[in-house]
């Protein structure tokens, strides 16, 4: 059974104008989440992502549909119990929103409060993730002295404090740059990897999800057109959505204007091979170019690290007599495309 | 100038008077202000509370009463105060009014002031467990504590103001006391004075205000 079970689920909210259709936030999205496993949502803003991370806290009541968590039906729960089942959810914010009022201490010391931890068991619990984040010197500053990446850090250490199963990244890195967001990619490692806290990152940056998610679910119009192994998908992204946010960190693949360019340089055949983990090595495809004889040379491409595994698509110009027949030869290999 | 000296009896008592009633005033629609206030804030669409019959409600009740001029409200609430407190006029009767006038105008400050919080704060609250009534005590109230403290500092001000008309029940206080023995005895000296004494309250309690806002603002 899985940690989290999204079945069918929908958020519809009232029209915005009197006799409008209702907004459909989240249309029958259907998902299940493991226990200890890193989710990655991706979509573009209005795709219904941060809805969808609502409904797993119910801070948004579901309009149809099931969200089971952890054996429970968030659907069928009183208020009251829905605030016992959020301490074992976690949530971390794109604006951090942490409490100015509270000094650092004081915005971890929270929620251990609400949960009616004895304050006597706060102070060490509170000391240890403050050295989990790396902030034990910032504990009595308050959010203002603090830079983004330390007040997420913060946001991180105060989603620990109860000690939940789960964790909710709503665009947690969308608000810094790329290297403070590499520190709190990594520290939300740790948290998977230390604590086995499941976590669900939303998020439109495809480099975090990346280096962080073990599977993607891309969302559009409310709906998760498309779900699988964060290689499965950057490797062979099928839906539109997909693809495209696979190439703001993949560009193996020549625009069309880059074609036009490499033509004027290069007037041979080009063709783009795809290389998969699973299919031939480069070492054996450019090994068959040389046996027939065949010119060849690298114009555009390269090879991506996903998981741990490899893929890439490399463009070549060929040159010389017997270019169809290497090309057939290489075709039995990796797939093979004519570039237009 | 020597009718000020023979008056400072009467000066001393109107000045205590008015920061009586303006304490009291302060305090007490402070209490109910802050209640309502808080409660138009939270019933809004999308609030903690969203719920319109009632935040309808209180919106006609504000909007009703704030903008009736406080001499006409003291004036309009006699009869109910005669019947409530027993008395219609003196500062028995003043203290109800300014209350009542206090209550309402505190009631919009507060909620304008409310706005300020980030809702994302609120829901960062919720996020934890925290129930709605803990999230207003806990996070909402202290979040805004600074621009409260600068709302109320507004509204002392304007608390002060009323209380310069209460005469017209029958109350004291200095504005009062100007009229009486500074303006009716065409004595601009007595009234100056009595103005003075009103600036330095105000100045006062401006003083303090904003040096606590800044405290808590840490600025």
């Amino acid at each position: 059974m899985a940690l989290i079970e999204l079945r069918d689920v929908a958020k519809a909210y009232p029209p915005r104008r009197r006799g409008g259709d209702p907004v459909h936030a989240v249309d029958g999205v259907t998902l299940d989440v493991s226990e200890g496993e890193i989710l990655g949502i991706v979509g573009y803003s209005g795709a219904g992502k941060s809805t969808l991370a609502r409904l797993i806290n119910a801070l948004e009541p579901a309009t149809s549909g099931s969200v089971v968590v952890a054996g429970q039906d968030l659907t069928t729960l009183r208020e009251s119990e829905l605030q016992k089942v959020r301490r074992t959810i976690g949530m971390i914010f794109q604006q951090f929103n942490l409490f100015h009022s509270r000094t650092v201490w004081g915005n971890i010391a929270y929620p251990l409060k609400v949960a009616g931890v004895p304050a006597s068991e706060q102070q060490e619990r509170i000391s240890e993730l403050l050295h989990f984040v790396g902030l034990a010197d910032k504990a009595h500053q308050y959010p203002e002295q603090l830079s983004g990446g330390q007040k997420q850090r913060v946001g991180v250490a105060r989603a620990l404090a109860s000690s939940p199963r789960i964790l909710l990244a709503d665009e947690a890195t969308s608000a810094l740059d790329p290297e403070t967001t590499q520190g709190v990619v990594d520290l939300l490692r740790r948290v998977n990897a230390e604590f086995g806290i499941t976590i669900v990152v939303i998020t439109h940056e495809m480099e975090v999800v990346k280096n962080l998610a073990d599977r993607v679910a891309v969302m559009e119009d409310g709906k998760v057109v498309e779900s699988g192994t964060t290689f499965d998908l950057f490797a062979r992204p099928a839906h539109e959505v997909t693809r495209r946010f696979v190439n703001t960190v993949v560009d193996d693949m020549p625009s069309a204007i880059a074609v036009e360019e490499l033509r004027k340089r290069h007037p041979g055949r080009l063709i783009t091979l795809s290389f998969r983990e699973d299919s031939a090595s480069q070492v054996q495809v450019f090994a068959a170019f040389g046996e027939a004889g065949v010119g060849f040379e690298l114009v555009y491409g390269g090879m991506e690290e996903v998981q741990g595994r490899t893929f890439g698509n490399l463009t070549v110009e060929l040159t010389g007599e017997r270019v169809d027949e290497a090309v057939r030869v290489v075709s039995s290999l990796v797939d093979v495309r004519e570039v237009r | 100038m020597d009718r000020v000296f023979e008056l400072s009896g009467l000066l001393g008592t109107a000045t205590v008077e008015t920061i009586v009633l303006s304490a009291v005033g302060l305090t007490i629609g402070g209490i109910f202000g802050l209640t309502i206030g808080t409660a138009l804030y939270v019933t809004r669409k999308g609030g903690l509370m969203a719920n319109a019959p009632v935040n309808v409600v209180l919106n006609v009740m504000v909007n009703f009463f704030r903008p009736i001029p406080f001499i006409l409200l003291a004036i309009g609430l006699q009869g109910l105060v005669r019947e409530v407190f027993g008395t219609g006029i003196g500062n028995t009767a003043a203290m109800p009014i300014v209350v009542f006038a206090a209550t309402f105008g505190i009631a919009r400050i507060v909620e304008q002031n409310l706005v300020s919080v980030s809702p994302g704060v609120l829901e960062a609250a919720r996020s934890m467990g925290a129930s709605r009534l803990r999230v207003i005590f806990t996070v909402l109230l202290p979040e805004a504590f600074g621009p409260l403290i600068l709302g109320f500092t507004f509204a002392f001000i304007a608390i002060v103001d009323m209380i310069a008309v209460v005469g017209v029940i029958g109350a004291g206080g200095l504005g009062n006391f100007a009229l009486q023995y500074g303006y009716r005895q065409f004595n601009p000296w007595v009234t100056w004075t009595a103005i003075l004494i009103v600036i330095v309250i105000v100045q006062i309690g401006q003083f303090a205000g904003n040096a606590a806002a800044r405290k808590v603002l840490r600025r």
